[in-house]
């Protein structure tokens, strides 16, 4: 399991080095200098230049990266060209409402997903395992912002059990907050949970067909007994997988979603970022979606090897 | 992968064209995309009413009345709409799949004609790295270069689909380099890549075009998703993710403004996806053997 592990975290390094080089020099092409955008066409050479030194731009493109770099591993994103406060400060802001909306999604996503699939699976053929994937069917053809706008429609407008939109706050207790991302919860999870409950239901038809379940079935077990204590685990490789996969889906249909119900994450921050030209913030938020999906991938490895004992031992 | 069905010679479409006639979800799918395909490409020669020819007096008319789905809050006609927004969705879509079946195939085939070599080495760890970014990721920081522009939404998901393509047709290759027909062109002669181009394509041709159906639904969703948070389509071109942007306060007022477009997405992805599901049990015998 050690040497598993020292592997996967050696490609995890190189990973983020590699997707860091990449946002970095994208965005170092970008024509336009930040510092003569923010001080507007009337600006004196003096002050221009004065500001570069300020951002940091006065240097060349590689000493800015590693420089760059070396400032996220102390947790210096360096400043914002338009709010003149510290990214890290507003991105940390953000993540408190975006992260936790994810987590909420990817949750509910499974809670829903995993039973929905089995019983489908165990079902086969039956009239539920057909409406089961008629549904799914239906659930992965729904983009996630307009089911969160029907969502607000019923919720909010007709029957007024949950607000239009915004964000009241941690300050005012978890319960608040929850409910304020419920709705958003719910319209990223069902899209996701209606994929996973699909392959869910495939990968436990294809273990239940497996020779050691016969066995099991064999030595007495009841079918229900089989499918819980050897098939389940043995299906979780491929539901794992998409877990994984899912999870930068949700987090990059969080920043769609939260726009539908005007929430104050990473969203609005990046895309103010785009049109204020604020591109550290873009960069930064940027670098940490990518990063939290590489670092994602990187835990599912470790999950399979959890539950299939023969990866561990691999050269 | 390894008793992937080789395409033989005399193997007629006959028995392919036999086998999607009785799919159902195939038939349903195809009849649906056919609409949609239908309705985009009359929509560049006629449209019911002009898409910019805004009439205030006739805003918010209710569906199934003068106009079929009604008007929105400039009294534009949303059918009109509706009918442009498809090509704009089939456009983007169709250009993204046509640029990751491109380079991803290109790739995956190199990959697996040099497997395990320096080459299949890179192409595959570039994927990988490739495949952290998640479309929307892509399209912010094309937007922030480039600036909006339905083109980045293109980029954004055909650089997403690369990858994708890649790992199928390397993977289906791989097996297909180890059978006897790639064996005697190689005694035969030929180099690695007149046999990637001539026996290997293909015989993948298959799972590419299901996979392709599958990302062709993807792009419809994603364009949708880009073109609503204004990283897409811009005005004055319709498109069904910036009808929803717009539409978004209207809900209230007027409900039919923002389900339309939506249903359009709906329809338009559940058709492909049963197409694709269809194509899939209808091109690949081993799934309609185990019958899922």
């Amino acid at each position: 399991m050690l040497r598993y592990t020292v592997t996967r975290l050696i490609s995890l390094s190189l990973s983020l080095i590699a997707a860091s080089i990449i946002i970095f020099f994208v965005i170092e092409i970008v024509p336009g200098d930040p510092a003569a955008f923010m001080l507007g066409l009337n600006a004196q050479p003096d002050t221009v230049a004065a500001l570069q030194r300020e951002l940091g731009l006065d240097v060349g493109p590689v000493e800015r990266y590693f420089r760059w770099i070396f400032g996220i591993l102390q947790g210096d994103f360096g400043v914002s060209y338009t709010y003149r406060t510290p990214v890290s400060e507003l991105i940390a802001d953000r993540l408190w409402v975006s992260l936790p909306l994810a987590i909420y999604a990817l949750t509910l996503s499974t809670l829903i997903a995993i039973p929905t699939g089995v019983i489908a699976a165990a079902l086969r053929g039956r009239p539920t395992d057909t409406a089961i994937m008629g549904v799914t069917q239906l659930g992965i053809a729904v983009p996630n912002f307009w089911l969160a706008m029907l969502l607000v429609l019923l919720f909010s407008i007709t029957l007024r059990w949950f607000s239009a939109g915004g964000f009241p706050g941690w300050e005012e207790g978890l319960w608040e907050g929850l409910r304020a991302l419920t709705l958003p919860a719910i319209a990223l999870a069902l899209p996701q949970a209606s994929i996973l409950a699909r392959v869910m239901r495939s990968a436990l038809l294809d273990t239940l067909s497996e020779d050691f379940v016969r066995t099991a079935r064999a030595k007495g077990l009841s079918r229900a007994q089989a499918l819980r204590r050897h098939a389940l685990r043995n299906a979780m490789i491929p539901v794992l997988t998409i877990m994984g996969l899912q999870f930068s889906f949700l987090l990059a249909g969080a920043v769609i979603v939260e726009n539908v119900f005007f929430l104050p994450g990473v969203a609005r921050l990046v895309f103010q970022g785009i049109t204020q030209r604020d591109l550290i913030v873009v960069e930064s938020v940027v670098l940490i979606l990518v990063f939290a999906v590489i670092v994602v991938a990187f835990l599912v490895d470790l999950a399979y090897a959890w539950v299939d004992p023969r990866l561990r031992h691999q050269q | 992968m390894s008793d992937l069905p080789l395409v033989r010679a005399g193997d007629g479409d006959r028995g392919v064209w036999r086998a999607a006639s009785s799919s159902r979800s195939f038939v349903a799918g195809f009849v649906v995309t056919l609409v949609f395909l239908a309705a985009a490409l009359v929509s560049l020669v006629w449209t019911p009413y002009e898409v910019t020819a805004l009439s205030i007096p006739d805003k918010f008319k209710p569906p199934f009345g003068e106009h079929l789905f009604g008007t929105d809050q400039f009294g534009r006609d949303i059918f009109s709409m509706v009918m442009v927004g498809a090509r704009t969705s089939i456009a983007v879509s169709v250009v993204a799949v046509g640029i990751g079946v491109l380079a991803g195939v290109a790739l995956g085939l190199a990959a697996a004609a040099n497997r395990r070599g320096l080459l299949d080495e890179l192409i595959m760890r570039s994927n990988d790295l490739v495949f952290a970014f998640p479309v929307l990721v892509i399209a912010i920081l094309i937007t922030a270069v480039f600036g909006p522009g339905v083109i980045n939404a293109i980029v954004a998901l055909g650089v997403y689909n690369t990858p994708v393509f890649a790992r199928l047709a390397r993977g289906a290759a791989l097996s297909l380099w180890s059978r006897e027909f790639v064996l005697a062109a190689q005694v035969a002669g030929k180099g690695k890549f007149l046999i990637s181009v001539e026996h290997i394509l293909p015989n993948i041709l298959n799972l590419l075009v299901v996979q392709g159906t599958i990302l062709f639904s993807l792009g419809i969703l994603a364009e949708a998703g880009l073109s609503y948070v204004g990283l897409g389509a811009q005005p004055p071109l319709p498109s069904w993710g910036r009808m929803l942007a717009e539409a978004q306060t209207l809900t209230a007022i007027a409900p039919h403004v923002a389900l339309i477009p939506g249903l359009a997405i709906v329809i338009a992805v559940l058709g492909l996806n049963l197409m694709g599901d269809g194509l899939r049990d209808i091109l690949d015998p081993r799934v309609r053997r185990a019958g899922r």
